[in-house]
């Protein structure tokens, strides 16, 4: 649709619903300049891997920012000492030919190419993952490019192809390597780009349907693509622990496409808005904090700067606010993702609806003029029915018919949102002191809203407060803004705020004292006056002291609530609070210790009294059993008795009930059958005797 | 009146002393036992008296490990006692077996209720 033919694009679609929200994306401009030197040049004058200076090297390059001498130095260093030596991995040689590529190191003899390039053959043919497969196939790429005359094969294209190729999924993400079930997008690209690398390096040899098949996958990768409200298209991983970001994986896409359709030559069917979309998806994040999601931005929007397919065009405006006041024009700048200048091509102003009125257009189909000078297209010039408020402009470009060196696309419609601002009239401002029941005027003073005044009236609490203005806006309707506040301040601080109403002819408040006695916490005096008006289209929004009123309200009764305390300092919420001083429980009254201690000793006497009560009845153990094989079992029941009474001590001491268990379950079984065989040996000896 | 009283509760007294020595030295000991454990409980409920029964269950524990060791003893009495004729068949070493056994249960249960 796109590829290749400058086609002329009248698309008119006239928005029946317009569900997406209206935003601006501006190009990149100098302020990711100034950031990028921030991000990308390392304060002590060294990257910490060629990786990391890559990605610093390529954004600056891209950004046209000036490298120092001494960084590129002593990258160059580190370049050549990693393309010399034969033991460094497939990665670190691939990272060493990028940067080589953007710092142009001079490398010395052809005698370290050859090793480089019989390196990565090497690892072309030994490649077991889609990595392995892409350092080297882009290796070999590079050595292509930044020296000339040098012989590479990489062997046998077309296997190589397949083989990268059993990589693919149905679903059009990839596998990293044959072992490993996991997919994903971000593989694609690395697949896409080794792809590209093969064909480049061997075109002649690939059979055109195996491309084919490929292209059909990568639309199918264009199936897992997601939106936002705002229209911009992006990519995400879809397994839960990713380490890549939506950048990283929309960029690196981009990037593989880009890459594969500059490789080979039939073209790539890609659907135009949502190339667009990922641009804007890219632009959308303003300057990223990361240094890699900031490369990834770069990288990409500078592939989408330079294709074959599709280049896609943004429209930005520097101001998004309309005075009808100051009369300037309204300012449109086309440019591509960079900010670099757009083919000759015109934009239309289709529609511009109002926020009041959804359905209707105020503007219809206006073409902007172009200023060669400054490169923007403007609109000086609005119809006499353009009030101030809300719009919703709809831009459309359309490209010039003559032929195109590059293909470029752009958004069907743009849909911007502007402000409208003008001066604001205020006229009849006045205020009175009404009687409530007849509704007659008692005073009555003229106010002037845009200085102080100086008005002086007094009421007591059966009359009315009567305030009323108009505000035109400056077609002549009746402007009702967004905020309008009537601020009535005590002497003693006390604040009073209403809201003023605005009807369909003028806006109006009637304060009714009866009703409001016991909101005014029943305090007289005098009362400062205090209008606000403001809205975001109103120039001119005033905050204006009108004067002051002396108010006589009845005596507070007991039951009416007190006014607020206003503290006169304004720290005292902020300072240190009180400090909590917390109840614990008081804890049990002990005795003392030497009358527990003389206790303890007491317990012992009844054990020495038993004891020496065991001597004198003559008890003796004379029946213990004396031949070794009854000793042993009577010796190991009384020692398990005491491993147990000892496991019952640690237990208070120091274990927990499910140990003790175990431990007496295991022991009890071990005293079961040691206390059996001694028991029963003392039973028959005791048989013995009795029958003997 | 009262001498005779005396002399009745001396000659009781010297009576069940001399049927006392004529029981066997086993069944003594077990006997010394008892009474070393109730003393024991007895200087407890003392000292608890004393200062007061804060750790409750410490108390409690105390004087049952004494109060159920000497309840254990006097079963192991009963079923050793060559007199009694209900335990006949059963054999001193088994009742000693059973015992042992329950006197371990019940100083684990005591332990844990220590505290």
């Amino acid at each position: 649709m796109m590829a290749g033919s400058g086609l002329h694009f009248v698309v008119l679609i006239l928005a029946v619903a317009i569900c997406g929200a209206a935003s601006v994306f501006q190009p990149i401009s100098d302020s990711h300049r100034s950031a990028a030197v921030d991000v990308f040049v390392p304060v002590d004058g060294s990257y910490k891997s060629l990786e990391e200076a890559y990605e610093a090297l390529k954004t600056l390059e891209i950004l046209g920012i000036d490298k120092k001498s001494d960084l590129s130095s002593r990258t160059c260093e580190n370049v050549v000492k990693v393309l010399g030596s034969s033991s460094s991995t497939l990665k670190d040689a691939f990272y060493a030919l990028s940067v080589n590529g953007i710092l142009k190191c001079k490398t010395g003899e052809a005698v370290l190419l050859k090793d480089i390039v019989s390196q990565l053959q090497a690892g072309v043919k030994g490649a077991k993952s889609l990595l392995d497969f892409y350092y080297s196939v882009r290796g070999l790429v590079l050595v292509k490019e930044q020296f000339s005359g040098t012989d590479l094969s990489i062997g046998d294209a077309e296997a190589i192809f397949r083989s990268i190729k059993t990589l693919s999924q149905t679903d059009g993400r990839w596998r990293y390597s044959s072992n490993n079930p996991e997919s994903s997008t971000f593989a694609a690209d690395l697949a896409f780009e080794t792809l590209a690398g093969v064909i480049s390096l061997a075109p002649s040899e690939i059979d055109q349907s195996l491309i084919q098949t490929l292209k059909t996958g990568i639309l199918k990768l264009f199936d897992s693509i997601q939106k936002y409200d705002d229209g911009t298209f992006y990519f995400d991983e879809k397994s839960v622990d990713a380490s890549q970001s939506p950048i990283s994986t929309t960029a690196s896409v981009i990037k593989g496409l880009t890459s594969f359709a500059a490789s080979e030559s039939t073209g790539l069917n890609l659907p135009g808005d949502k190339i667009v979309g990922l641009a804007k998806f890219l632009l959308g994040v303003g300057i990223p904090g990361d240094a890699k999601d900031f490369f990834n931005q770069i990288d990409a929007l500078a592939c989408l700067e330079d294709n074959r397919f599709s280049v896609p065009l943004i429209l930005s405006l520097p101001s998004t606010v309309i005075s009808l006041s100051k009369k300037e024009p309204l300012k449109v700048k086309v440019s591509t993702v960079l900010g670099s200048t757009a083919p000759a091509l015109s934009v239309k102003l289709t529609q511009a609806i109002s926020s009041r009125s959804k359905d209707s257009s105020v503007i219809n189909n206006q073409e902007l003029k172009f200023d060669a000078d400054s490169a923007t297209y403007f609109l000086d010039s609005f119809p006499k029915n353009f009030d101030v408020g809300k719009y919703t402009f709809i831009f459309e470009i359309v490209l010039d018919d003559s032929a195109n060196e590059k293909a470029y696309i752009t958004e069907a419609q743009t849909k911007v949102p502007i402000a409208a601002t003008g001066v604001i009239s205020i006229e009849n401002a006045e205020i009175a002191v009404l009687d409530s029941d007849l509704g007659s005027v008692e005073s009555q003073k003229k106010l002037d809203l845009t200085k102080d005044g100086a008005v002086s009236l007094s009421a007591n609490h059966l009359q009315k407060l009567r305030l009323s203005f108009q505000l035109t806006s400056p077609l002549g309707h009746v402007f009702k803004p967004h905020q309008a506040f009537f601020k009535l301040k005590h002497e003693s601080q006390v604040e009073h705020i209403f809201l003023v109403k605005t009807s369909a002819k003028k806006s109006e408040l009637v304060l009714d004292f009866l009703g409001l006695v016991e909101k005014l916490y029943y305090l007289s005096g005098k009362y400062e006056i205090q209008l606000t008006i403001g809205d975001a289209s109103m120039e001119n929004s005033l905050l204006s002291n009108i004067g002051h009123i002396e108010l006589d309200l009845p005596e507070r009764p007991e039951k009416a609530p007190r006014p607020p305390v206003q503290s006169t300092e304004s720290h005292s919420s902020y300072g240190p609070k009180a400090e909590i001083s917390h109840i614990f429980r008081i804890p049990e009254k002990l005795p003392a210790k030497q009358l527990s201690l003389v206790f303890l000793g007491l317990i012992v006497l009844p054990f020495i009294g038993f004891l020496i009560g065991l001597t004198q009845l003559g008890a003796n153990i004379k029946s213990f059993p004396s031949s070794a094989g009854s000793a042993i079992p009577a010796l190991l029941f009384h020692g398990g008795i005491a491993a147990v009474l000892l496991l019952y001590v640690l237990f208070w001491w120091k274990l927990d009930l499910f140990t003790t268990l175990k431990g007496v379950s295991l022991l009890g079984v071990f005293l079961l059958f040691v206390g059996h065989r001694t028991l029963s040996q003392l039973a028959a000896a005791s048989n013995k005797l009795k029958s003997a | 009146m009262v001498k005779s009283t005396t002399k009745d509760a001396q000659d009781l007294f010297h009576s069940l002393r001399s049927a006392y020595v004529a029981t066997p030295t086993n069944l003594k000991i077990i006997d010394l036992y008892v009474c070393f454990a109730v003393f024991t409980a007895l200087i407890q409920v003392a000292y608890m008296a004393l200062v007061g029964s804060f750790p409750f269950n410490s108390f409690l524990s105390g004087v049952l490990s004494c109060i159920g060791t000497a309840v254990l003893a006097v079963c192991l009495r009963i079923q050793v006692n060559k007199e009694n004729k209900e335990f006949k068949d059963l054999a001193p070493e088994r009742a000693f077996a059973d015992f042992v056994l329950c006197n371990l249960v019940l100083h684990l249960v005591i332990i844990n209720f220590l505290g």
